[in-house]
């Protein structure tokens, strides 16, 4: 038995790269310091696996690796505008050869970010980004605000590894103060009475994680949670915030009103009382340094990139009282990575169009939901993602009525209507590359075990597929 | 291998060989420059009536890494402006300020250049700097890490831990494949994690009982003892700012007596930390108390930073800075601290003819060049992008030639900038000769780089012919014929292989990246295990992850020099 | 059967994203991704109980799922469905030209769906895009 550490985990935009894993006769038999879902990946790779698949009459059929790659390569070079989707759950490498491929044919290619966080890059583009890499946020940050993102689901390990939970250099010492203590008694009667009047008309989540006086007489990390329901990071929060469905822009704009000393004319927003909103705001200018993590929360419901943008801006007013950063929680393990090859490769982070002979980047129509939408695509390669799972159906009926190719370690229900299926390697586990951590701080994916045969690096299909077509087409 | 060249006739500027104008054969076979070539299959070029130079070396860009791709992002209107599409020999891609990495080494090559120095890279994401470098296509290159706010750096140095701290740089420099220290506004970096900033070389660095001066003094220590080929590479303090003049000839002033009768220090985009003034509406040119200060003093050398009326992009390490220029013009701003390390800030920049400000820095730089009587202590750059975009160096070389071509620029400023410089009374032209110095062998000497910036026999065989016959042209009456011809030239050839031809990419060569291995004691290996123990209480990321192999590098130099420790 | 109109929200949950490992054909991810997470006090509207069958209809399309109550609420008006084929049946493709759909906050109408099935996967697919 081997045991590997300092092993990678590629799952999602957390990155952690302190996982030990244990290896008998080629397989991953243990793995510690993962979260549950890291630990579901290593303990499970190589259940479920994909052959090399062509569809024939209907059916899919296995056939070799080099037939399915060839009939992969045949579909796009008869392609006039394929759509080169996914990218996010593989390594920049790959992502490399991607966009080569995606010039060579003249296609759009596009990645995850375009259903996550496209919103939030288009936001980025409009108004900037103070932004950090997560060991500020445990060494200085003593005020933590997750909006619309709930990393107890999706970023387990972010709590304890970077934010609310974690330990580091500065550390402010937890000192009572008599004057603190009074002040801490009013201010609780305060917001208990307010959030009594907004039970009273609907009902809400208490406002409160722990004791409310022990709160605000705590000087060491303050966790604030946004969101539209209590979810399990919010019960470990300070302060909860139960904002209503699409209603997150009125919020963050009133706060932006507050954090600049104006006033508000009514006594709640968005179904969050105005005296919660204003101890928090407090809370926010007092801090030494805080920051707003945001997740899918703010990007997918309505408001879309208008509600990054006024969280961006509530973060840069910030700057001017006191040292504020911001954050999207990026989900899939290198979607940061697609986005940053993207951009050093095209000048643009996500859907980008060849159909010009050069790069070409305008959201809502180069985007593939949209193009899907239109009807405007006729085929589509499908790496590291599962649009057939995660799009909504009007796009799924488009995609699935073209040509289809799907290029991932396991079965999925994007697999299962592909025109070809070809087994991929997992990256991180059964294949080496560089991930992007949602930071953007680069990592690079260790191999740790040989892949099943007839499994293959993502890079080394995608190549594969680029000179087929190149023979194909330059004959 | 590439065949055998004869670059026949041509006149040829070589200032590390002391050939100034000569009509000359080059050869060069196996992509070095060699004694002769015969034979049967040799490539000839005829460069009768053109210019011969090695190929530019560019001593500071931005063009790879974290920070120049937050740009890319933050700007797709840079790039809808400025594109270049597909061809035979090239991939896609777009410019204008922030160009895509492809586009970056085409541009460079098709002006003559064959080395960029890449100034600012984050250690701890140093793999996106060489990810990006993999993908800069033809150019040799290297980067600097950004070591002046590293926590251990800090450490060490306060408590005069020289040694110790010299083998952690050793081990920095090998782990993120870099080439030279660079230091931006030391320990204002630190300052700016909790919001802060430094205003003086003395200033406390709060938490670190340790001041600018003491981690510029430390570093050029650090730096003589590891024998590295460049000198420390700052970014002074107070960058930007009315006054700062004075900080940046404290700066050189503070490792005068380290220097030892060489190179100590290296100013970068000097144009910048060379205002005089109390504040905006008093800024003016300092930059002739600079060029004094350079003149007298041999331990220092400096690039212009010129500024370009464009619109540009700032990116620096100099997070308190970006801020600051972020509210000084509402523009969107990009700000990324790093931990441990070092910042970033970015912010798009218009500058304008019509702005007095504006107008003051462009004479700045070119002052600077103009003033400094020595020309192996000055080279041409524009801190790419942040005073425009590295494709302008041409018109940067003809303002340096002509004071016509100066004086047209300076008709579209106002009466008062003019006052406040003394740019209008200067009238220097440099010499062809001179400009090689600027762009090609002063960079290549200063950055220790012995087989670049030089035609001998030996060096590698990188080599700009361009179009302009220094017997027919008056470059001071035709600017404009020297600014074309340094755009586009007549032939680029690098490694060898003839790359460029009439300003068009028709080949490729694979440019390397240089990085430096210093050699260090077992004892001082000891340290670096030290370190180890405790890495993760500083970092997110485990020790053994942080360093990277030399096979990331897509072509690798590996430079090994000999240490004192 | 008398529905109520809610706000559908769709979303990540610990157990899509850890079954997701075990496999996106394993019983379990499907299990996770077929249910509707309703705040009681709807429930108790509709007349449902933990693990009956629901019809969720939208202008998109209509789904059948199980209910199941909350862990995360209250929040009577708000239905939660996990990411995966059964949210996206009935989500907005509508981008509003910024290239992303609408997921979160699309209105919804629920309504018991006594004797319907919850679909398996391969019937799900099968019935929306009419291909294995």
């Amino acid at each position: 038995m081997v045991t590997v550490s300092s092993v990678v985990c590629p799952v999602c935009g957390c990155l952690c790269d302190d996982l030990e894993v244990e290896i008998e006769n080629g397989r991953i038999i243990a793995v510690r310091n993962a979260c549950s879902v890291g630990e579901a990946k290593f303990l499970n790779y190589w259940k479920h696996r994909n052959k090399p698949m062509v569809r024939k009459n209907g059916e899919l059929i296995e056939v070799s690796i080099d037939e399915a790659i060839r009939k992969a390569a045949e579909i796009l070079a008869e392609a006039k505008y394929p759509i080169l989707y996914g990218w996010s759950s593989t390594t920049c490498e790959a992502i490399k050869v991607g966009l080569e491929l995606a010039e060579e044919l003249g296609g759009v290619i596009d990645n995850t970010a375009t259903v996550c966080h496209g919103p939030s890059l288009l936001a980025i583009q409009d108004v900037g980004y103070p932004g950090f890499t997560l060991g500020q946020s445990r060494h200085r940050f003593d005020l933590v605000i997750y909006w619309g993102s709930n990393p107890w689901s999706a970023h387990f390990r972010d709590l304890d590894r970077y934010s609310a939970f974690s330990e580091g250099r500065f550390q402010i010492s937890a000192w009572r103060r008599a004057f603190a203590k009074v002040y801490a008694r009013i201010a609780a009667k305060k917001m208990n009475a307010a959030s009594k009047r907004t039970a009273a008309k609907y009902a809400v989540s208490p406002p409160f994680g722990s004791e409310l006086v022990d709160t605000l007489l705590r000087e060491d990390r303050k966790l604030v949670v946004v969101d539209v329901r209590r979810t399990a990071t919010a019960f470990k929060a300070d302060y909860f915030l139960q904002v209503k469905p699409n209603k997150d822009f009125e919020l963050l704009q009133a706060f932006r009103v507050l954090v600049k000393d104006g006033e508000l004319d009514v006594d709640e927003v968005a179904g969050v009382p105005v005296e919660l909103m204003e101890e928090v705001v407090d809370v926010m200018i007092n801090c030494r340094v805080g920051v707003l993590y945001f997740g899918v929360g703010l990007t997918m419901s309505k408001g879309k990139i208008r509600n990054i943008e006024a969280a961006i801006n509530l973060t840069k007013e910030l700057n001017a009282r006191t040292k504020f950063h911001i954050l999207p929680m990026r989900g899939h393990y290198n979607v940061t990575g697609a986005n940053v090859v993207f951009a050093w490769t095209t000048g643009f982070p996500y859907a980008v169009d060849f159909s010009h002979g050069y790069p070409y980047y305008n959201p809502g129509e180069t985007s593939v939901v949209d193009i899907l939408c239109r009807g405007e695509t006729d085929a589509s390669l499908v790496i590291a993602s599962d649009p057939v799972a995660n799009f909504p159906k009007k796009a799924v009926k488009e995609m699935v009525s073209n040509p289809l190719i799907a290029i991932d370690p396991a079965p999925t229900p994007t697999t299962l209507m592909a025109d070809v299926v070809i087994p991929a390697a997992y990256a991180g586990i059964e294949a080496p590359g560089t991930a992007y951590r949602m930071d953007h701080v680069p990592i690079s994916l260790r191999k740790v075990v040989e892949p099943p045969p007839g499994c293959i690096p993502d890079e080394v299909i995608v190549k594969r597929i680029l000179n087929e077509v190149r023979r194909l087409r330059r004959g | 291998m590439s065949k055998a060249l004869l670059i026949k006739n041509g006149i040829v500027y070589d200032p590390l060989n002391g050939i100034d104008g000569e009509r000359m054969d080059i050869a060069v076979k196996n992509g070095v420059i060699v004694e002769d070539v015969s034979g049967k299959d040799i490539e000839v070029i005829d460069a009768s009536g053109m210019i011969v130079m090695p190929g530019g070396v560019d001593i500071h860009a931005h063009i790879a890494g974290s920070e120049v791709d937050a740009g890319r992002l933050l700007r797709p209107e840079d790039h809808i402006k400025d594109v270049e599409p597909k061809t035979p020999y090239t991939r896609s891609g777009v410019g204008y300020s922030v160009p895509s990495t492809w586009t970056t080494g085409y541009r460079y090559v098709r002006m003559g250049y064959t080395t960029v120095m890449n100034p600012s890279m984050p250690p701890l994401e140093a793999r996106h700097t060489h990810e990006e470098l993999n993908d800069t296509p033809i150019i040799d290159k290297a980067t600097y890490p950004l070591l002046g706010d590293s926590w251990f750096v800090l450490e060490f140095l306060s408590r005069d831990m020289i040694e110790e701290c010299a083998a952690f740089v050793a081990w920095m420099i090998k782990a993120t494949k870099g080439y030279a220290i660079k230091l931006v506004n030391p320990g204002g970096l630190e300052t700016w994690g909790f919001g802060g900033n430094v205003e003086s070389i003395d200033d406390q660095v709060p938490y670190f009982n340790i001041t600018p001066r003491e981690i510029i003094r430390g570093l050029c220590k650090v730096n003589k003892l590891l024998n590295l080929p460049h000198t420390i590479h700052v970014h002074t303090n107070n960058l930007g700012k009315p006054g700062n003049y004075l900080t940046a000839i404290r700066t050189m002033d503070c490792v005068k007596d380290l220097a030892d009768g060489e190179r100590a220090i290296h100013v970068t985009h000097c144009q910048f930390s060379s205002f005089k003034g109390v504040d905006w509406a008093t800024m003016e040119s300092g930059a002739d108390a600079i060029a004094r200060y350079v003149n007298m003093h041999d331990h220092v050398t400096i690039d212009m930073g010129q500024v370009i009326f464009t619109d540009t992009t700032t990116m620096t390490a100099d997070g308190p800075f970006q801020y600051g220029l972020h509210l000084l013009t509402g523009n969107k701003w990009v700000n990324h601290d790093v931990e441990t390390e070092t910042s970033s800030g970015i912010v798009p920049f218009r500058y304008r003819p019509k702005s007095i400000v504006h107008a003051v820095q462009w004479c700045i730089g070119l002052e600077l060049a103009l003033l400094i009587k020595e020309p192996w202590k000055v080279f041409v750059s524009t801190d790419h992008p942040n005073g425009g975009p590295f494709f302008k160096y041409p018109d940067v070389i003809s303002w340096l030639m002509s004071e016509k071509a100066r004086k047209t620029v300076m008709k579209k400023m106002r009466k008062a900038a003019l006052k406040r410089t003394t740019l209008p009374s200067i009238d220097r032209e440099y010499t062809f000769y001179e400009v090689a110095i600027a762009t090609r062998a002063g960079p290549a000497k200063a950055l220790g780089l012995e087989n670049k910036g030089h035609l001998g026999v030996g060096a590698i065989a990188d080599i700009a012919i361009y179009a302009i016959n220094p017997e027919n042209v008056n470059p001071s009456r035709d600017y404009k014929l020297i600014r074309n011809a340094f755009s586009r030239a007549a032939y680029t050839i690098k490694s060898g292989e003839i790359v460029v031809k009439d300003g068009k990419v028709v080949g490729y060569a694979q440019g390397k990246t240089y990085w430096v291995d210093v050699e260090i004691s077992d004892e001082a290996m000891e340290t670096i295990k030290m370190l180890g123990e405790v890495f993760k209480q500083y970092y997110t990321v485990e020790f053994e992850n942080y360093p990277i192999p030399e096979d990331y590098l897509a072509a690798s130099h590996r430079i090994p020099r000999k240490s004192g420790i | 059967m008398v529905g109520i109109k809610v706000k559908l929200v769709t979303g990540r949950s610990l157990y899509q994203g850890t079954y997701k490992e075990k496999g996106k054909t394993s019983d379990e991810y499907i299990r996770v991704v077929s249910e509707c997470q309703m705040d009681p006090e709807d429930m108790r509207k509709l007349g449902i109980r933990e693990g009956e069958p629901v019809r969720v209809k939208t202008a998109y399309g209509s789904v059948v799922l199980r209910a199941v109550k909350t862990p995360e609420g209250p929040h009577p008006g708000v239905i939660f469905i996990p990411y995966g084929p059964w949210a996206n049946v009935v989500v907005n493709p509508e981008t509003h030209g910024t290239g992303m759909p609408s997921y979160k906050g699309v209105d919804a109408e629920v309504e018991p769906a006594p004797g319907e099935k919850v679909l398996d996967l391969v019937e799900l697919l099968k019935s929306t895009y009419r291909r294995q």
